[in-house]
């Protein structure tokens, strides 16, 4: 497959190189929100959203940035991008599905320090994505975010039923359980080349 | 840390030592996970991944508490991100300075520091209510607490996943290397095996497991006006 193939890089950033379980990135939210599947889906939903609209403006103000040479402002001016982005969906939660808001809650305004976002943003730039690869690349990545984190929620639910030691408690077996998770998206490998 | 000295020793030492064992960032807190995983594949990995975050840390702590009458509370965490971000921009040219070779093992990880929310959480639970000097040294406890775990992780993986420690090689050459420790689920299992481990020793301890609450995450209040 061509690495630079729109399908390529959604299908990499969603599978092969999953953005929890193989970059490691956005692991806050994967342990803290996957004890229920309903918030598990309702959180990935919320990151995809944010991920996809704070990647798009990054692209453009990368532009801007790139054009009066001030690329030592990318960070500053990303995380600023991705707070303003997390404060919009907050808005638009609390007025279109307030009770989707109050299930959110606390993890709502966390989204703003989910490195899996910044992630995308600062990939996709060191990448030198076009608009359309940077829009694909976002997309999976909020994709392969909530598979994992449903996964995971899925797992959870049904460990809850089962008779555990005491000191697999709190995130001891969550960590296990990611590493079985995360060998298993490792037989994604073989579809092609890390892109 | 024995018990004795935090007894007899001023409030400061003991604000110092929290950090490093008893209030661990992350295997007590479970603060500023991504990094942890993603980077400690070799102690030489950790030990700069853990030197750059205690840079962030002292420096962004430092600065939040002083200026913390002046930041008004509705832009609060905007304002410790900007502070935070600065900092990181400021190690990202450092290191890219000192070595190139370091910068492109540790890739987009060290630009990531800025979302590491053991340093917002720091920022917001401690920086933002306590006096200058208090901070700063909370701060270093958590950042050496932090490089402490950083450098256990890696330090296993490294020596199971290629017989070596700092470059060193431990096991003769006839040991197979674990290749899986160096790749991603390694991560997960060391840290999952770290955890069961030291809640093992905390409950022949004490009774009792160190972490009740482990499983609650990054602690930025949630309180932001909108």
């Amino acid at each position: 497959m061509n690495p630079e193939s729109l399908s390529f890089i959604f299908l990499s950033a969603f599978l092969i190189n999953n953005f929890v379980l193989a970059l490691f990135l956005g692991l806050c939210p994967f342990v803290g929100v996957s004890a229920k599947r309903d918030t598990a889906f309702n959180m990935s939903l919320a990151t995809a959203f944010v991920m996809f609209v704070s990647s798009t403006c990054a692209y453009a103000i990368n532009l801007v940035l790139t054009h009066f040479d001030l690329e030592f402002l990318r960070l500053i001016s990303y995380i600023a991008l991705i707070a303003s982005s997390v404060q919009l969906v907050e808005m638009v939660l609390k007025k279109f599905s307030p009770a989707l808001f109050r299930a959110l809650g606390i993890f709502l305004p966390l989204i703003t320090t989910n490195c899996a976002i910044l992630g995308v943003a600062l990939f996709q730039t060191s990448r030198g994505y076009d608009f359309l690869q940077s829009v694909s690349f976002s997309l999976g990545a909020g994709a392969g975010f909530g598979l994992a984190i449903i996964l995971m929620a899925g797992l959870r639910e049904k460990l809850e039923l089962s008779n555990l030691p005491n000191i697999t408690q709190a995130a001891a077996l969550s960590m296990m359980l990611a590493g079985i998770l995360s060998l298993t998206f490792m037989g994604f490998a073989g579809l092609g080349t890390t892109a | 840390m024995s018990k004795s000295t935090q007894k007899e020793a001023p409030l400061t030492m003991d604000v110092f030592t929290a950090g490093i064992w008893k209030e661990n960032p992350v295997f007590v807190m479970m603060l500023g996970l991504c990094p942890v995983l993603a980077v400690t594949n070799s102690v030489e990995n950790s030990l700069a991944m853990g030197a750059a975050s205690i840079f962030v840390l002292v420096c962004s702590n430092a600065l939040v508490s002083a200026l913390r009458n002046f930041i008004p509370k509705q832009v609060r965490i905007t304002t410790y991100i900007i502070i935070i971000a600065t900092f990181v921009t400021l190690v990202d040219y450092i290191i890219q300075a000192i070595s190139l070779d370091l910068y492109n093992k540790l890739g987009a990880f060290i630009q990531l520091i800025v979302v590491n929310c053991l340093i917002l959480g720091r920022a917001e639970a401690f920086a933002s209510k306590n006096s200058f000097g208090k901070s700063v040294i909370s701060a270093l406890g958590m950042g050496l607490g932090f490089t402490l775990a950083l450098v256990m992780l890696g330090g296993v993986r490294e020596l199971l996943g290629a017989g070596q420690l700092l470059g060193y090689q431990i096991f003769s050459l006839n040991f197979e290397p674990w290749i899986v420790m160096i790749l991603p689920p390694g991560g997960f299992i060391v840290l999952g095996s770290w955890l069961l481990l030291i809640n093992y020793i905390e409950q022949r301890r004490t009774g009792k497991l160190i972490a009740e609450d482990a499983a609650s995450h990054c602690t930025v209040s949630p309180t932001r006006s909108s």
